[in-house]
This record gives C-alpha cells, structure tokens and sequence, in this order.
C-alpha cells in the first residue's frame, strides 16, 4: 500500500472519531445546561477545553456563551475540529484514499458530509440540537458499520483502526484531565451533588453513564470512574481498550510485512504499563501527571507510526 | 437553426417510423408512465452525488464539485453500425501509432513529402527528448478516445482523435452502473453489449505493453495531478476498478534505474504507468522545471526502458488540429488502405487561400485553435453575434496559423427526455480503444455527449453539456 494511503486512512478515522468525539461534548454540555443551568457555562469552559479548542474560541468570541459554544463545536470553519470540520476533512482524506475504500465506506462518508454540510449550513436552534445530533450519531454509525462489513481484513483495515484508537484515546485521556481535581481522592465530598453533576458529565462525554452503572451495581464513586476510564478492559474508550487495540493492529502490521519498527517497541511499553498499573500507583504518581505523561506518550507514538510507515515523503 | 429536419434523428431518421435500433426502447418507452420516468430521471442526479461522479470546474471554488447532467434515454446504436466504426477506429488507430513511431525516427512522411515538415519542426507538441526512442512493445497510444459525430445513416465523421489522455471513460461505465440500477427490465428486453469488461481490459492491455524487467509480475499505477485536478474522480475511479494503485509525482521517485513508489513497507518499483499528467509536467528535470507534478527523471528511465508511461510522452502531436487535416494522408500512408471513417473537411489557415474562404465565410463555419480543447477557444460561426465575429477575424488575420476552420457539421440528434416529453438534441460520440502490441480492444460504447440546450451544437460538459449511456446492440 502507498505510504500516503495508509496516512489518508489513518487521518480519515482519526477525523470520524473526532467529530463523534466532539458531538458527544456538545451533548454532554448540552444535557448539563437543561438539568443544571447554574453550572452550565463551566461546563462548556471544560469542553472547549477538552477538545484543545478553547484559545481559538475565546479570540473569536470573547465570553463563553451557550449558542457561541455550541456553533463553534458544530460548524465554525475556522476551528479544524468542528463537527463539520472534522467531517470534511475526513471526506478530504476518503477521496485521498478512495481506491483503498469498498464502495460502501466511500457513499456513506461522502453521504454523511453532504447531508451534514446541509444539516449546519445555518446554526442549529436548541430546538434542533436533539435532532441534528442524532443525525451526526446516525451518520457516524453508517461508516462505522459499512466499515466492519464491507472492508477486508488487511493492512487497511489496520490503518484505519489505527486512527480511531489513537484519537479515541487521546479524547478520554483529555476529558478525564480536565476533570481530573474532581476525581482526586483528597477533594472527594462524597455524595455532594457537585460530585455527582461532575462525575455524570465525564461518564456522560464518553458514552457510559449507564454502563458505568451497570457494571459497578451504581456504586458512582470518584477512583471507580478513574479506574474504569484508564483501566477497564470491557469500555471500549478506556485506555487501556485503546491501547490494546492499537497494539493488536501493529501487531497485525508487523505480521502482515514482517517488518517491525520503533513504534511496535514504543506501543508494548505503553500496554505493559497499563496492563500491570493499578488506580491506587496512579493516584500516588498524580493522575494529572499521569495523564500529561499518557498524552505526550500517544503523540509521539502517532509520530513514529507516521514515520515507520511512510506517511509522508 | 431550430429546423430540425435539416438533422439526421437518430431515432426516427426524420421519418414517422422509428429507426430499427431503436424500435423496442420505443415500444418500451410508450408502456412507461411519463411522470414515473421523470421522477426516476431526479433520483439519477442523487445516485451521481453519493457515488461521488463529479468534476471541479476550472476558474471555480475547488470546493465546488459539479455533475455533469445525466440523460436517461440511451444513445443507441445496431451491432452492424458498431462494426463499420470498429474498423475505421483501428485502422485510424493503427496509423497514428505508425505515424508517431516514424516522425520520431525516420520520418518516411515527411521525406515523401506528405506532411510539410515545418507542421512537425515548428510544433510544441513535438517532443525533442523522444527523438530515436521507441516505446516498450512500440505502443505510443495505449488509450485512444476518438471523438465521432454522424450527420446521416451511413455518414460518420472523426472530429478528434484525442491520442493523448482521453477523458470520459468513467462516464461511459457509471452511466451504464445507473440505467442497470434504475431500468433493470430494460436490459432483459433489449440485448445490450457490455462494457462493464473495460477496467480488466485496460489493465491487461496496459500490462502487455510493460518494459521487460524480467520480475515476472507487471505492477500499473496510475499518475493523477492530484484531488483538484477536474477529472480526479476518474483518476481514482479507474485506479480502483482496475485495482491498482492511485499514485502522485511525490510517491515515486527513481531508485535503481526504475520508478519506485513509496509504500508502507519501502519502495517498491512500477512496470507501468498509465498518467493523467500532461507531458510538459511529466518530469521537471527534463520539461517544465516548475512541475510539482512530476517525477525527476522519469524521462532518463523511460529512455533507458525502465518504464512503460502510457500514452506515450510526444503523443500530442498527432492531436494537433493542424495535423488531424492530413489524416486520410496518414491513414494512406501507413496502412495502404482509404481511411473507412472521414475527416471533416478542414481549412488550415496557415494557407493564404484558406485564409481568405475562411475570413470571406467566417460566419457559417467552425474555427478551432490547433491546440485547444475541450470547446475553449473555438468559434461557432452561425451561433455567434457580430461582435464574436469581428473578434475572431481579427485573431485570425493576427495569427492564421493558430486556426483550422470546418463546416458546421448538421449533428446528428437523439431524443432526450424534457418537461414536454423526448426532444431532440445534438450529439457526439467517444468510444474508447486500447492498443497492446498484440492487438487493438474496442468497448463496445462508448461516451455519448449531448448539446442540452435546444439547438446547441457544442457538447463538451464545460459549456452546459450532459451524457447519456451509450448502447451498442448485439448483433
């Protein structure tokens, strides 16, 4: 495969998780603003934040606001990880890499930028909000699924899983840090409806309010959803998840070529820590500290992938 | 301009009875609700969206992405017709192969004094640097898309030969994607020839004209300028269908006296590169210095024959308009035989006497630059107003030898399908050949193009033209 190919793929799912990423923020902010309108605008402060996005908003707009917030995520040009954003981007990149697409993959992402270019041409009312990110959702899941049941199994499937893994981690290791003072054991005021606004927003950005309770008998606690977002090995957006994901995709790489690199070295030390680390080291480390060192991490692993396999001339 | 018995109908032949090949699509036709059609004719247009068949207009947005409009009535031609135009694209084929591979060698043609030789020498397609060099299998059109138009049952015209990188290839396999998905019946009624097999033959043809490197395996690529480029869709499209790779100037680079691209396992080297990359950007080292396009050096290896690059580099000369007027000489020439198709008949206005018929009846003919294409640059005398008229003529008394002028050919009509029901619109026709050094290939087909607009003869998708799906019948 061309080693241009391989990066189109890998950009192309990194921009799809992105813009699901990035929808489930606005969700989140979203839901917070309807149940708890006093803590609304922290909340949107927290995910500008967590998407990286919230210098560039602030030169652009000045205060936070709810509308400002919601349409720069949506649909702002200028932000390169707006909703509409991410997607063209990622429509870019399948046309980059359109012989490496089934047919399928290719209409559904193409399907999905122009009914979403139409959908935020003009910003979104509240009252549209439900509606539109369900149709994103919907769109997103038609990629996913056309994906698994079109593409073969071969060095392409793995590059783009590459992408979704990297970006999926690379996002829950960002919500738990701008989050993370709420999680520290020393500030937990237990049963404190601050806590829970909190702790229902990290689980809510990653999709697992509901799984979370069911898989801990709704026992919600501040090390519990740490744990279970760094360590969980059945929440597809842990990192550990992740990570494993990532390593069984090189490993298939290095398999497929017969080839390994410094990525597949740097990605084993990366599992090996998260396979045999526990909450309790994490918090003894510093989970900011952790969480900085597991994003430097990630970045230079994207690097080194990019690197080893000829992304770029 | 709006009398439409002057035209050959391809339908009715201007009779009330319908033309033969079209007597079941007619009995079909009829049976079908006019309302239903139209709407089906709708949903053709968002079929073309979500598979992605467009094109970039030049001078636009790059973001802007148009379709070309797409008809739903089949252009349609007997088994008996296809085979007489077979003919005469072959032998015409045939001899612009032998006329490249003699001016960049011998030139026989010019020393007998059949084409004058300031035509070759003076001409910016002729490429120096393939002087002496023969093409791997001695191939110099591999991809030949001859553009036809018919002004009577029997009467055939060459307008083009397009012996450089003929676009529309696409459009002739999507269009029939479309008629299958949308008129599946119709297929069982009318016994139609594909032309589904041309991504297979093209790759095949291109991997019989592959240097011998002696690895066993032919590995094609294909060049495209990159995802702005108007036709990129086609680029990738044929890429994917043939199941090779989609590849840039900046993927490949020489290694070890070949061409080599960039994969995720190192460099691996091309046999074949089938490029939609003009000549002058194909290599910066040896053209265009300020070609990002290209591959430095990839002239020093073709040279070498380390590479096949299809068509050929120094092809464009047999495109030039100027040229094309000597066609039935070349044809003579080199194949011994009266050429089957005709020319139309051209006036070069490098010719003093030319000139002036030219200038004296300047607003009944077609005046072309030798060089330009895709409708850019041409006159349409009848169509035109008087100021275009007084424009031209003063071009053409500046620079004469710029201009060929034809008459303006009576185009041959097909029915499309309008609010007021079918209407007929002009057409033309650009089948595709491969050439391999064993054999000629024709798809049976072909790109029709259709003048929308009532009473327009310019056809090409830039200046308000459509496609239709082309149909040739089994005998």
């Amino acid at each position: 495969m061309l080693g241009k190919t391989a990066g189109g793929l890998f950009w192309l799912f990194r921009y799809l998780e992105r813009a699901e990423n990035m929808t489930r923020l606005v969700e989140t902010g979203f839901r917070i603003a309807l149940t708890r309108p006093d803590g609304a605008d922290d909340e949107w402060r927290s995910v500008l934040k967590t998407a990286a996005v919230d210098k560039l908003y602030r030169a652009r707009y000045g205060d936070v606001v709810q509308d400002s917030a919601i349409d720069f995520l949506l649909r702002d040009p200028a932000n390169g990880s707006s909703v509409l954003s991410a997607f063209s981007s990622a429509r870019q990149n399948a046309r980059l890499t359109r012989t490496a697409l089934s047919r399928e993959v290719w209409e559904a992402i193409n399907d999905a930028y122009m009914t979403l270019r139409d959908e935020l041409s003009q910003p979104v009312s509240i009252k549209n909000l439900p509606e539109t990110l369900a149709s994103i959702r919907q769109h997103s899941a038609l990629v996913r699924g056309a994906m698994h049941g079109t593409m073969l199994r071969t060095d392409i499937f793995d590059f783009c899983r590459l992408g979704t893994f990297l970006e999926r981690a690379d996002n829950t290791a960002r919500i738990l840090d701008v989050k993370y003072y709420v999680l520290l054991p020393s500030m937990n005021q237990v049963g404190s409806s601050l806590d829970n606004v909190q702790w229902e927003t990290i689980l809510r950005a990653v999709a697992s309010h509901r799984s979370y309770r069911w898989l801990t008998g709704g026992n919600i606690g501040a090390k519990g959803i740490a744990d279970f977002l760094i360590f969980d090995t059945r929440m597809p957006r842990s990192l550990r998840f992740s990570v494993k994901k990532i390593a069984a995709n090189l490993d298939y790489l290095e398999e497929n070529y017969g080839q390994r690199h410094a990525c597949h070295d740097l990605i084993d030390i990366l599992l090996a820590r998260l396979k045999h680390g526990t909450i309790e080291d994490v918090f003894e480390e510093g989970l900011h500290e952790f969480l900085t060192d597991f994003l430097r991490d990630m970045a230079a692993l994207g690097a080194q992938i990019e690197q080893d396999y000829s992304f770029l001339g | 301009m709006n009398d439409n018995s002057r035209f050959f109908d391809e339908m009715t032949g201007g009779e009330t009875q319908m033309r033969f090949p079209y007597a079941s699509y007619a009995s079909w036709f009829d049976g079908e609700d006019q309302e239903e059609l139209r709407r089906k004719s709708q949903d053709a247009e968002s079929f073309f969206r979500r598979t992605g068949i467009t094109f970039n207009v030049y001078g636009e947005d790059a973001a802007d992405e148009r379709l070309i409009p797409f008809d739903i009535v089949p252009r349609i031609i007997s088994g008996r017709e296809w085979s007489k135009l077979t003919r005469g694209i072959e032998q015409r084929v045939r001899a612009i192969n032998a006329f490249l591979y003699d001016i960049y060698h011998r030139q026989e043609i010019l020393r007998a004094g059949r084409v004058p030789r300031e035509l070759i020498d003076r001409n910016e397609a002729f490429l120096p640097q393939m002087i002496g060099v023969t093409p791997p299998g001695g191939v110099y059109t591999h991809i030949v898309g001859t553009d036809l138009v018919r002004t009577g049952e029997d009467e055939f015209f060459v307008l083009e030969d397009n012996a450089r990188t003929p676009s529309g290839v696409s459009y002739m396999l999507e269009n029939r994607e479309t008629m299958l998905q949308m008129f599946p019946e119709l297929f069982s009624r009318v016994k139609v020839r594909p032309v589904q097999n041309y991504p297979t033959d093209l790759r095949r043809s291109l991997a019989a004209c592959a240097p011998q490197t002696g690895t066993g395996t032919c590995t094609v690529a294909v060049l495209t300028p990159g995802i702005h480029n108007s036709a990129y869709f086609e680029h990738a499209f044929l890429a994917d269908q043939m199941g090779v790779e989609l590849v840039e100037g900046h993927d490949l680079r020489v290694k070890d006296g070949r061409i080599a691209m960039r994969t995720t396992e190192g460099y691996k080297p091309i046999d074949v590169i089938y490029r939609r990359v003009d000549d002058d950007f194909l290599d910066p080292l040896n053209f265009n210095p300020d070609s990002m396009l290209g591959v430095p050096g990839i002239m020093d290896i073709y040279r070498a024959g380390g590479i096949t690059i299809a068509n050929a580099p120094g092809t464009g000369i047999s495109d030039d308009k100027a040229i094309y007027s000597y066609m039935p000489d070349i044809v003579e020439f080199y194949t011994g035989e009266k050429a089957i198709l005709q020319n139309v008949p051209t006036h070069r206005c490098s010719e003093p006497e030319a000139l002036k018929y030219v200038l004296d009846n300047l607003s009944e003919l077609v005046v072309k630059e030798v060089h330009g294409s895709g409708g850019y640059g041409m006159l349409v005398g009848p169509a035109a107003s008087k100021q275009e008229l007084a424009d031209f003529r003063a071009k053409l008394e500046t620079r004469p030898s710029n201009y060929i002028a034809q008459p303006t050919l009576a185009l041959s009509t097909c029915p499309i399908l309008t609010e007021g029901g079918l209407a007929p619109r002009h057409v033309d026709l650009r089948p595709f050949a491969l050439m391999s050094p064993e054999k000629i290939t024709l798809t049976p087909g072909g790109l029709t193009r259709v003048a929308l607009k009532e009473g327009s003869l310019v056809v090409n998708s830039s200046q308000g033209g459509g496609t239709k799906d082309t149909w040739v019948l089994e005998e």
